[in-house]
């Protein structure tokens, strides 16, 4: 046996109970889902590993009521200090329980156990520890003193970062005093259920974070539901695009964090092997199942063959596998369905006349895989230099020049992150400037912390989260005399938060100092 | 083993740098030479550090680490005792385990050699034969301080004692003073003192003590110049500065000896010494070469480790994957 | 004997240029009392269209400026309006049938904005962005940039004051801005057009269009390369349809406001129209 192939290494599932069936979390409880129950795969052995409620329309009325109950009549009412204290308990809880989540992590997704256990669940305790500081010092989040909260805030998350991405929709919203309903994606519910313990755990109020499982039709009833304050999203543009359009006229205030084809840009000084990791991390973390993937390699044309020579033989050295082994670097692909997406797109490429190479992995029989794969002699007019593939893909092209490597990582409807690589400071900041991009990262790649801003121009979405500028997601200004705590009503007296009526707007705008009313969150900062 | 040629290094750094090897030639190519980023570069050696070597893996590391050990002692009072008492631990690492493999070679002080090759006997010779090499440290180690005369006379009094590998420091304060002509001049002549009447030659370990260069570009600099001057190995640290060896600074070695390798096709070995005291540790080093340069690059001839007490580490280690128990310190034998 | 008058001829103002629209359309303004008081140019999409174009390639230069200047360019403005309060304050007197002091107060209002926006441009990115204390060896911060075009329905009751209102904090961060004027008081934002022509705003950055905004704003909410949609005028259109149009390519929007101070001054009109950008870097000695 060759050294590099090493031993298997496998992460123990005894640390993970799951159970047979999973309810869904409404008030602080499991109980039944009226839809029709789904299995939850292993997506690297198609294994089952749990059945799943799905929340129908009336499930979603209850989860909706039960968050607006645990708003109106606890969580509204609740100090920030002691939201902050709740927060800081799931924290620390997470951290207990963290070897635990990532295993179910990597077995409901099919991420390697490296990323689970390093990237995904420490991220989570830090979001939480993060913002459970905030919650007593919404004063001083920028939007000016007594900020209020929005209400009943309603939640989609995507199967990537399954735990992350409920961490940082949940966090700042409670932080900020709202409630949450939250849907996990599809396929991986798991973490976000053994989480739904964790709250428990934490004795959180009945309500105040209600989680229910299903598929895009739960998550279509749960944003458009009449009752809900706020719409957080993030997943694909196209179902962006449509919760914009069915939000449109009311009152709720909508982020979305969508897709993205970042362009990674390469100049002939970089420092290269850090380039090339950065290339690695960019395309190839998470199985490229990242929205801010870099998925376009802009390289400057004098060192492109050094650059694509170099890459290829670091990914021969990439280790494609069982998610739970230790040294996996490349997991299984979330689904059937994003696989077949994969390679429709990969085809594409190929019949554009691009160069297809791939990392030489042995491909396991079972389950769903698709080896980190390069393409070269793409073109900015092709598909899988503008498309979103979402998957361990990389597309290779050339610039000569600055200006030109601007344009064409500009020359996109997205924008939601950039990478730079040059040990040039003048350029990095002028090249960090002109990127049409929410986040640029110089000589890095895929970085997160949740004091850190995250979110696109354009068809990126709107919105951030993480840091300050998250918090703004969540709150409201209060205008200038305006009640600073307008939302203590008392129970069963739920205002009605939305009209059709642009003149009947709600109080908040009428005072002549108010706020603009914008119908998509922006950063924060405004006041 | 014969080492490289004199003449042949000095045309082919002629040839790489265009130039003859003076300041300004040398300070054009290094500094043309591609940047380190610093944090990029600690992050792909963390993660190198995350693999996890288990059982079968595990055991073969074990033994390929110590087959790579250069034992070392490099003190003050070192005497022919504690010297004959090192090579006999060489020899025979484990006295209750006979297929415990020997070390690569023992790295004493020149004035030592003779004792180390006295004590060897019929041990002594390539690592690649299952004998033991001795390495000696040359040229005013730790700081080369010293003028270029007793640098060289220092080597090849060593070289005549019988040393098989000569353990050079390089200058670092004329590298911190952008005098790399000078440095690759020594390094050169140090090269040419390393010469047998024979025609054969000691190998040449170069160190950088890359704790006092400090930055990792002058790391970068410092190996490229150490190769184009005639070092057969470059190597971290004379255990005497701290930080020592890093995994790092080992990794970025490694990188210029791949480049180098792609662009010459000619194979340097590395060498991480000092610091490194934990089977754990060092197997974080295997990995990093398997993945850097290629598996072909866990021999003795080519990766060394500069260490002492991690010889009894490994052992204990080993010991435990025999008994499946942990094993103790009075287990194995001190040196 | 009094003497003849030389009425004006309200144009478009796009690219710097007064046009008429491409359509050759025009509209007849009349007084509170139903006085003619001129015709005015009747935009089409080719016009806004024409606008967006136009708004675009200033875009570049005009988010490229330092702060500083912005700032400067921004108070300019203000000079010249209050040179011409006079001319200002008898037009709105006259189209809205308004006293004198109301039409004065409307006029004085607008040039306090455009003051106090000015001040805002090299301080908003202060207040707006930060430095964020990320746990790793990185230099990490978060700053506000221009969106890019914003297409603006300006608030439809008053003359100038509600159009100075929308138009000016969209200015502040660096975008450029196709504006439609009040559809019953088109007559001083051309007249503004005048002063914005003759300050040091480059051309493009601010265009103008007379017309009805029930016909323009679709195609300025559909337009893609539109990047923020500011409806605070547009609560007698469809706006439900125009936000639903300008989800498309998602673009940012603010919703129709009512009332005699839509677009009331706030930072959070600025920093509607900007994104966080948020850049890290590593950092080491070694």
């Amino acid at each position: 046996m060759s050294f590099l192939e090493y031993a298997p290494a496998p992460e123990s599932r005894a640390i993970l109970s799951l159970r047979e069936q999973y309810g869904l979390f409404i008030d602080g409880q499991f109980v039944d889902g009226r839809g029709t129950p789904f299995q939850t795969i292993s997506p690297a052995t198609e294994e089952r590993l749990a059945t799943v409620a799905s929340a129908n329309d009336a499930d979603v009325d209850v989860a909706v009521a039960a968050a607006r109950r645990a708003y109106d009549r606890i969580w509204s009412r609740m100090s920030g200090r002691d939201r902050g204290k709740y927060l800081f308990r799931i924290a620390r809880l997470v951290q207990e329980r963290a070897r635990e989540l990532a295993v179910a992590e990597s077995l409901d997704n099919g991420k390697p156990i490296k990323e689970s256990r390093d990237v995904d669940v420490p991220l989570v305790a830090a979001w939480f520890f993060y913002y459970a500081g905030w919650a007593d010092k919404l004063d001083h989040a920028g939007l000016g003193a007594n900020p209020r909260a929005l209400g009943v805030a309603a939640q989609v998350i995507p199967w990537n970062f399954p735990l992350l991405m409920l961490a940082w929709k949940i966090a700042p919203a409670l932080a900020a005093g709202n409630t949450v309903v939250l849907k996990p994606a599809e396929t991986t519910p798991l973490s976000a259920l053994i989480f739904a313990e964790i709250l428990q755990q934490a004795e959180l109020p009945p309500g105040v974070v209600n989680i229910i499982t299903g598929a895009g039709d739960t998550g279509a009833a749960l944003v458009s539901h009449d009752g809900v304050d706020k719409v957080a999203f993030t997943g694909s543009t196209a179902v962006g695009r449509a919760i914009a359009k069915q939000v449109a006229g009311t009152d709720k205030k909508v982020t979305l964090e969508l897709g993205g084809k970042a362009a990674n840009i390469v100049f002939d000084d970089a420092p290269i092997d850090q380039a090339i990791e950065g290339i690695v991390n960019g395309i190839f973390f998470n199985q490229g199942h990242v929205c801010c993937a870099g998925s376009r390699l802009l390289v400057q044309e004098n060192v492109h063959d050094e650059v694509v020579e170099r890459l290829k033989l670091r990914l021969a050295t990439l280790r494609m596998g069982d998610p739970l082994d230790k040294n996996t670097d490349i997991g299984a692909i979330n689904s059937r369905e994003q696989l077949e997406r994969i390679r429709e797109l990969s085809d594409v490429g190929v019949a554009e006349g691009a160069e297809r190479w791939s990392a030489p992995c042995e491909i396991p029989e079972n389950g769903f895989w698709y080896a980190p794969t390069i393409f070269t002699n793409v073109q900015t007019s092709s598909r899988i230099a503008r498309e979103e593939i979402f998957g361990p893909v990389l597309s290779v092209l050339t610039f000569r020049t600055p200006a030109e490597a601007i344009a064409k990582a500009n020359n996109t409807p997205y924008g939601l992150s950039a990478g730079i690589w040059t040990d040039k400071g003048s350029r990095i900041l002028a090249v960090a400037d002109q990127l049409r991009a929410g986040v640029v990262w110089a000589n890095t790649f895929n970085r997160f912390d949740p004091a850190s801003p995250f979110g696109g121009y354009k068809e990126s979405g709107y919105g951030r989260e993480g840091g300050r500028h998250g918090l703004a997601a969540y709150l409201a200004p209060t205008a200038i005399g305006q009640s600073a705590e307008p939302h203590r009503v008392a129970p069963g007296t739920h205002v009605p938060i939305e009209s059709a009526d642009p003149a009947a707007a709600s109080e908040t705008h009428s005072d002549a100092r108010s706020e603009p009313r914008p119908a998509t969150t922006k950063k924060g900062g405004a006041k | 083993m014969s080492g490289t040629s004199l003449v042949t290094a000095r045309e082919r750094a002629l040839a790489v740098l265009g130039g003859e090897p003076d300041d300004a030639t040398l300070r054009r190519y290094l500094h043309g030479i591609a940047g380190v980023d610093a944090v990029g570069l600690e992050q792909r050696a963390a993660g190198l550090g995350t693999r996890s070597i288990k059982t079968t893996s595990k055991r073969r590391a074990l033994d390929t680490i110590i087959s790579l050990i250069d034992l070392t002692t490099l003190e003050g009072a070192d005497t022919p005792g504690k010297v004959r008492s090192l090579v006999a631990k060489a020899v025979n690492p484990d006295p209750a385990d006979a297929t415990t493999p020997r070390v690569a070679a023992v790295c004493v002080y020149g004035d030592m050699v003779p004792f180390a090759v006295d004590a060897l006997g019929a041990a002594h010779g390539d690592p690649d034969a299952g004998l033991i090499s001795v390495a000696a440290v040359a040229t005013a180690f730790p700081s080369g301080r010293a003028s270029l005369d007793v640098k060289l006379a220092d080597t090849a009094e060593a070289v005549a004692a019988g040393a098989d590998e000569i353990d050079m420091v390089i200058d670092r304060g004329a590298f911190l003073a952008g005098r790399y002509g000078l440095v690759f001049d020594q390094i050169a002549a140090v090269k040419e003192a390393c010469r047998r009447p024979d025609g054969s030659s000691a190998s040449l370990k170069v160190i950088l003590e890359t704790g006092e260069l400090a930055t990792y570009d002058n790391v970068r600099r410092a190996s490229w110049l150490a190769i184009l001057a005639g070092g057969d190995f470059i190597k971290t640290s004379t255990g005497k500065v701290q930080p020592a060896a890093t995994l790092p600074v080992t990794l970025l070695m490694l990188e210029v000896v791949r480049d180098w390798h792609l662009a010459t096709g000619q194979r340097i070995g590395v060498k991480p010494a000092g610091g490194i005291r934990a089977s754990k540790d060092a197997i974080k080093y295997l990995v990093t070469v398997a993945e850097t340069v290629g598996e072909e690059w866990l021999q003795p001839h080519l990766f060394r480790f500069g260490a002492s007490s991690l010889l009894n580490d490994v052992l204990l280690q080993r010991q435990k994957m025999s008994t499946g128990h942990y094993s103790g310190a009075d287990y194995v034998t001190i040196d | 004997m009094s003497r003849l008058a030389v009425p004006k001829t309200y144009k478009l103002y796009i690219g710097g240029a007064f046009p008429r629209s491409e359509s050759g359309r025009t509209y007849e303004v009349v007084s509170s009392s139903g006085a003619f008081l001129a015709n005015a140019a009747k935009a089409s999409r080719k016009d806004a269209r024409d606008a967006i174009v136009a708004a675009r390639a200033a875009v570049p230069a005009w988010a490229g400026a330092t702060a500083y200047n912005r700032g400067q360019v921004l108070y300019r403005i203000a000079e010249l309006l209050e040179g011409r309060r006079g001319q200002f304050i008898a037009e709105i007197e006259e189209a809205e049938g308004v006293s004198r002091a109301a039409a004065s107060a409307q006029v004085d209002e607008s040039v306090d904005r455009w003051v106090w926006y000015a001040g805002w441009s090299d301080k908003f990115a202060q207040v707006a962005g930060n430095a964020n204390p990320v746990a790793g060896p990185y230099f990490n911060i978060s700053v506000p940039e221009p969106t890019g075009v914003v297409a603006i329905v300006a608030p439809q009751d008053s003359s100038l004051l509600g159009l100075v209102s929308a138009v000016a904090p969209a200015l502040v961060a660096g975008n450029a801005v196709v504006v439609v004027a009040s559809e019953r008081f088109p007559l001083s934002a051309i007249s503004l057009a005048e002063v914005l022509a003759t300050s040091d705003v480059p051309k493009g950055v601010v265009n103008v269009l007379t017309g009805a905004p029930a016909e323009i704003a679709p195609w300025l909410a559909s337009h893609a390369d539109v990047n923020a949609l500011d409806l605070v005028g547009a609560a007698d259109l469809d706006w439900i349809s125009l936000e639903i149009e300008a989800a498309d390519t998602l673009k940012r929007v603010l919703r129709p406001e009512s009332g005699p101070d839509a677009a009331a001054p706030a930072l959070g009109r600025i920093s509607a129209f900007t994104e966080t950008k948020t850049v890290w870097h590593t950092k080491s000695l070694r």
